[in-house]
């Protein structure tokens, strides 16, 4: 009966998340009504040529971005709060996202700036895949240290400290250089660590989708390990965890989802550290096998939600997704513990 | 040694850990102990002597300094943590902070070595988890929030979650710790009782001297120096073991009557006449209050107790007075006033 019940939750999600998807893409600066959107979407054809070359090549990559970005921060933020056993715990304590951030300053603020960067674009690459490059390898770079740190190192409390110390070393690192450079770039930088969920098509719509998907597999398999988790490290090994092994495991795939949004999209706030307490008091339950889509479905409807807002109806702008996502998270973890009040003993 | 029913043997097992870079801290050993079927072993020592280390270290959560623990005729540095975990299960002092979780889902957390990769639970896990819950006695709970319990309720749910993991041997750290008097003697009485019914050989550490003497079938004493000494508790007591042991940590242990001496250091003899509870309770108040009580002989003060028709009087003699009492708190007012 509680499985039922649990089952209506996730397929009302689902149906948010379908509505949601549909109204990402109808809503932007040229409105589409819902029934065009439709149509477009299942018979690729609309007598309306730009409002189809909007919906094909703007409106639907940026939603499944929103998605993907929804999906994996979320599961990264749940496997973190399991792994370190705190509530505030997000993808960004170890430190990965600052190893993107790292690897974007030093393209856009490198020496000689916008000279070098011509000369890059010069030899065949574009902009865009420049910074990707870029955040993808500081990423990586850290994830890879964080890995080898997190092999030698006994206890799941020593990592947290040492993730957020390096990703503090990596973050003044690339306020030196701020400070070192020219301000036009900085602004640059500034743009950048807005977060933006419009970059992201064709070709590199598919490396986000292979490098988020990835995560969520490995994110999946590791379900019982980070329920055995739940009980500290000391019960999971008795239980016959290897603790090492599933800590290598659920960093990888954290690295995996958080390092490769940030590369695609910027850095994306609160979204990892609210939406598992939401999957969580919608789900009322503690099992990660059910927590992971969950987290997904939650994940991506809030995303799109927020992407709906950042459109501001009625003006041209578009506010930058990070400020949006702040924004409606932060009143709804607040409300979260005002009326459901499960956050007091975390899990 | 060994029989069909050692479930584990230590040789030679040093105890410890390492602190700081390389050096290592030795906190007991060389240890040979046993731990038999159906056996219940209580670990005995004071704060700091190293018996969660001992614990921890037999249980493999530990590497050992030297030595080696055997369980079931495999050294444990042979095991892989999967098959360790179908041997020994633990209750720890780790609080479980956790608020989604209820208590059968932490119950059903026992079966993790034996459910499959993604936890799905057959009915042979099931049946095991019914068990565990009805062997604790916590059927009541099973819907209820882990962070809802009390202490003694939470204790139960614990151990319920390590007999659905079906091992031979349940290892337990400081289990009464934190409890009132009837849990921990329902706790107590509870793994008294498994010990005997399912066979399985059952360690514990705590520091309820009195329960432990009562129900502990060996009882290992473990000191700071790292010494341990094993035995019957009776065999303890009688050789003397338990009042050295005691007296090294400035405590005197009487081992006539079976309890710690508290106020030692008393001087004006007093005698006491009288039989029965009235005259036991009698003989501890008047401890309290700083007199060496005689039962026979000439003092310059003495009470006698004694009971008619369901009403208990004391008589003190002394100063060259008689007095009646109806109370202890009466008496004891008098001599106080008395002494100065």
């Amino acid at each position: 009966m509680e499985g039922t019940f649990k089952k209506g939750r996730l397929i009302g999600l689902l149906l948010l998340l379908l509505l949601a998807f549909l109204l990402d893409i109808s809503i932007g600066s040229i409105k589409i009504p819902l029934g065009e959107v439709f149509r477009i979407l299942f018979s690729f054809r609309s007598d309306n040529t730009t409002w189809q070359f909007i919906v094909e090549k703007i409106r639907i990559p940026k939603a499944c971005t929103a998605v993907l970005a929804g999906c994996g921060l979320s599961v990264s933020g749940l496997q973190m709060q399991t792994l370190f056993r705190n509530p505030l715990a997000d993808p960004s304590v170890l430190g990965v996202t600052a190893g993107a951030n790292l690897g974007v300053a030093t393209i856009m603020l490198a020496g000689g700036g916008t000279a070098t960067l011509f000369a890059i674009k010069e030899l065949g690459f574009s902009g865009s895949w420049l910074i990707t490059g870029a955040s993808c390898t500081g990423a990586a770079g850290i994830m890879l240290l964080v890995l080898i740190l997190s092999g030698r190192l006994n206890s799941n409390v020593m990592m947290l400290i040492i993730g957020i110390m390096i990703g503090s070393i990596t973050l003044s690192a690339v306020s030196v250089w701020q400070y070192l450079s020219a301000p036009e770039l900085v602004k640059d930088y500034l743009l950048w660590t807005f977060g933006s969920l419009g970059g992201v098509t064709g070709s590199q719509l598919l490396i986000l989708s292979l490098v988020v998907v990835t995560g969520l597999v490995i994110a999946f398999i590791s379900s019982k390990m980070l329920d055995a988790l739940l009980l500290g490290e000391n019960y999971a090994r008795s239980m016959g965890l290897t603790t090492k092994r599933a800590r290598v495991i659920i960093i990888c795939s954290t690295s995996l989802l958080a390092g490769g949004i940030t590369a695609f999209c910027g850095p994306i706030g609160f979204i990892g550290i609210a939406v598992p307490h939401i999957a969580r008091s919608l789900c009322n339950t503690s099992s990660h096998r059910i927590l992971i889509p969950a987290c997904c479905l939650a994940g991506s409807v809030l995303m799109l939600l927020c992407d709906v807002a950042a459109q501001l109806p009625g003006f041209q702008t578009v506010l930058p997704i990070n400020i949006i996502t702040a924004l409606i998270g932060a009143p709804l973890v607040i409300w979260i513990i005002l009326h459901k009040n499960n956050l007091r003993a975390f899990g | 040694m060994s029989s069909d029913l050692t479930l584990l043997e230590t040789r030679d097992l040093q105890t410890g850990y390492l602190s700081g870079s390389r050096k290592t801290v030795i906190t007991a050993g060389p240890l040979g102990l046993e731990i038999q079927a159906g056996q219940l072993i209580c670990l005995l020592g004071p704060n700091g002597a190293g018996k969660s280390t001992l614990l921890r270290t037999l249980a493999g959560l530990q590497p050992s300094l030297k030595g080696s623990v055997e369980i079931e005729g495999e050294s444990t540095k042979r095991l892989t943590p999967a098959q360790l975990a179908k041997k020994v299960s633990l209750v720890l002092t780790d609080r479980i902070a956790s608020s989604n979780l209820t208590v059968y889902s932490l119950v059903a957390l026992g079966r993790y070595p034996y459910s499959s990769w993604l936890g799905i639970l057959n009915e042979a896990d099931k049946a095991a988890i019914q068990w565990a819950i009805s062997m604790a006695g916590i059927e009541s709970l099973v819907h209820r929030k882990v962070h809802t319990l009390s202490d003694g309720e939470s204790q139960k749910v614990m151990l319920a979650r390590a007999l659905s993991q079906d091992t031979p041997i349940l290892m337990l750290d400081e289990p009464t710790a934190h409890l009132d008097l009837p849990s921990r003697i329902q706790l107590m009485r509870l793994l008294h009782r498994l010990a005997r019914q399912t066979r399985k050989g059952i360690l514990l550490s705590t520091h309820e001297l009195d329960l432990a003497l009562q129900v502990a079938g060996e009882v290992w004493l473990l000191q700071s120096g790292g010494q341990l000494y094993r035995g019957a508790p009776e065999d303890l007591v009688l050789n003397g073991v338990f009042e050295a042991a005691f007296v090294k940590e400035g405590i005197v242990y009487d081992k006539a009557a079976g309890a710690f001496i508290i106020h030692s250091g008393n001087t004006i003899p007093i005698t006491l006449s009288g039989e029965g509870a009235a005259a036991f309770w009698t003989q501890r108040a008047l401890q309290r209050q700083g007199f060496v009580v005689n039962m026979q002989g000439e003092s310059s003060y003495s009470v006698h107790v004694s009971e008619a028709y369901g009403s208990i009087s004391w008589r003190l003699e002394g100063g060259g007075q008689t007095q009646i009492y109806d109370s202890i708190g009466a008496l004891l007012k008098v001599l106080r006033f008395r002494e100065k």
